[in-house]
């Protein structure tokens, strides 16, 4: 679990970010939306030490992560995967050499040992017969896969995805969510995702951040969206006609079907 | 304002440099790798560059010393003490600025721009250290090797410029080598070696690190580098002539 307490993040006296406060469940898909400029990737970059904020308090295991010295940072970012928008691969290393990176940095295992990690990785993540390739021999969704299976590589506690569906196809994105998500329940990962893809805002997200120019304004589960009064979301979620219609006819259902807020949930699983 | 927000930014970053390795198998393969990368791969030019310097240097000094009262082997004394003393060091420190220092800062650049130095961050490696001390560490260690082989090498090509030419047999020059011969123009030239390879190194490494933007920053901070590498390279060649000369 991660608690965010009140952060502020400013730039050049810029205010990027204002008292956001929240708290990233284990084991569950947090997902942070907002348009382009929202301060969704500041956000997280402070929730991972990229960005130091102003003010305020980032909990990992109640600890602050904002106050701890070098070393304790060390040890909190060993339990920390990543996968960045552009996936962020080493171009100089082959799929297996990126893959084992963290190991050879942080362990002290033998070097048998370490392949077998890697090709189990891999094979998680769907990928076979690449080990040897280099990230430009490979497409965006395969860049995306070893960027997870580098990020799951160490057995993090926490999974941070900026963007995972930035420059794919809807099928290949829907992979890459599919695979975030079935990795957050298989592990007990606290993931953080950082999206504006509706398609992973409705198939991965168990808890939704909605930010609105630097500051939260709503949050809530995937299934509190459809039912949403808050007009900057329904603006920024339903933006398309083609949405609101969906909207519309999926509350029409639910009112038609359910009698209570309650067993709304067992129906929309 | 900018000038010593660079300044401090550049001090902080070397002293960032110094930390203790994660796992100090990696650091010196990284640092192997550096020194493979700097040593070999500018071999080529270094080769090119000195064997031609002492050849013009040579023909250059004859044509000048046209007096007969001076004796032929002047020449070879001329030519070595401009290899060893300027040549070797500076101009082909001046050359690796451009070879080396480009290629730190645009591959630093590259990293930090597809956040492959932020991905280092987050897995928990320290990036100055990793990154930045062991291309420092290897120019320091093969810099002062090419400048070594420049100097042998400018020498020899002037020897031979000089017998094909017909200005002065192999033995007068030879003869002329031997001379006045100071081995304190050695340990200069090593001096002002180790000082241009800290710089080509490290002032390079700063603008890879820290470039902002995209693909054509990249290309700017590249340039930025390697022109004030060879602006600092030049005034350290004055400060360490007008101190230790």
């Amino acid at each position: 679990m991660i608690e965010l307490k009140n952060i502020k993040k400013s730039f050049n006296d810029k205010v990027v970010i204002e008292d956001v406060s929240s708290v990233m469940k284990a084991g569950q898909c947090n997902l942070i939306i907002g348009t382009s400029g929202s301060g969704k990737t500041v956000l997280m970059k402070c929730m991972v030490g990229l960005f130091v904020p102003e003010h305020g308090e980032i909990l990992y295991h109640g600890h602050d992560f904002i106050q701890m010295s070098r070393a304790e940072k060390t040890e909190i970012r060993k339990e920390i995967g990543m996968l960045f928008q552009g996936s962020a691969l080493f171009d100089s290393l082959t799929v297996e050499e990126n893959v084992m990176f963290p190991l050879n940095m942080f362990t002290k295992d033998t070097l048998t040992k370490k392949l077998e990690r890697v090709n189990e990785v891999l094979d998680r993540v769907n990928l076979k017969d690449t080990n040897k390739k280099f990230p430009a021999e490979l497409s965006g969704g395969m860049k995306k896969r070893v960027g997870i299976a580098r990020a799951i590589v160490l057995n993090p506690k926490y999974l941070f995805v900026d963007e995972p569906n930035s420059g794919l196809d809807p099928q290949t994105a829907m992979v890459i969510d599919k695979l975030i998500q079935e990795i957050t329940k298989e592990y007990n990962i606290t993931t953080v995702v950082n999206t504006h893809d509706m398609n992973s805002v409705m198939e991965t997200g168990d808890y939704i951040l909605y930010m609105y120019q630097g500051r939260k304004e709503w949050e809530g589960s995937k299934r509190e969206i459809i039912f949403s009064k808050n007009q900057r979301l329904n603006d920024f979620i339903f933006a398309s006609e083609f949405l609101r219609d969906a909207k519309e006819m999926r509350m029409l259902e639910e009112r038609g079907k359910i009698a209570n807020d309650r067993n709304m949930d067992d129906l929309l699983k | 304002m900018t000038i010593f927000t660079d300044i401090g930014r550049y001090l902080l970053m070397i002293k960032g440099m110094f930390s203790r390795p994660e796992n100090a198998k990696m650091y010196w393969k990284e640092f192997m790798h550096q020194c493979s990368e700097i040593g070999i791969g500018s071999l080529g030019i270094v080769i090119i560059i000195s064997f031609f310097m002492g050849a013009v240097s040579t023909v250059q000094t004859a044509y000048q010393l046209i007096s007969p009262i001076i004796p032929k082997s002047t020449i070879a004394q001329i030519v070595r003490d401009t290899v060893i003393l300027e040549f070797a060091p500076t101009l082909v420190c001046i050359v690796l600025a451009g070879v080396v220092g480009s290629k730190i800062a645009s591959e630093l650049g590259n990293m930090r721009v597809s956040e492959q130095i932020d991905a280092l961050e987050i897995m928990g490696v320290n990036t100055k250290t990793y990154l930045i001390l062991p291309k420092v560490l290897g120019a320091l260690v093969v810099i002062p090797m090419l400048v070594v082989i420049a100097a042998v090498l400018g020498i020899w090509g002037g020897r031979l410029a000089g017998s094909a030419a017909n200005i002065l047999s192999n033995s007068t020059f030879d003869k002329g080598l031997l001379d006045g011969f100071m081995p304190f123009n050695v340990i200069f030239a090593l001096a002002k070696a180790y000082t241009f390879a800290f710089i080509l190194s490290s002032v390079p490494a700063y603008f890879g690190y820290y470039v902002k933007g995209g693909a054509l920053e990249i290309g700017r901070s590249s340039t930025r580098a390697v022109v004030i590498s060879c602006i600092l390279i030049l005034f350290a060649d004055y400060v360490l002539a007008a101190l230790l000369l």
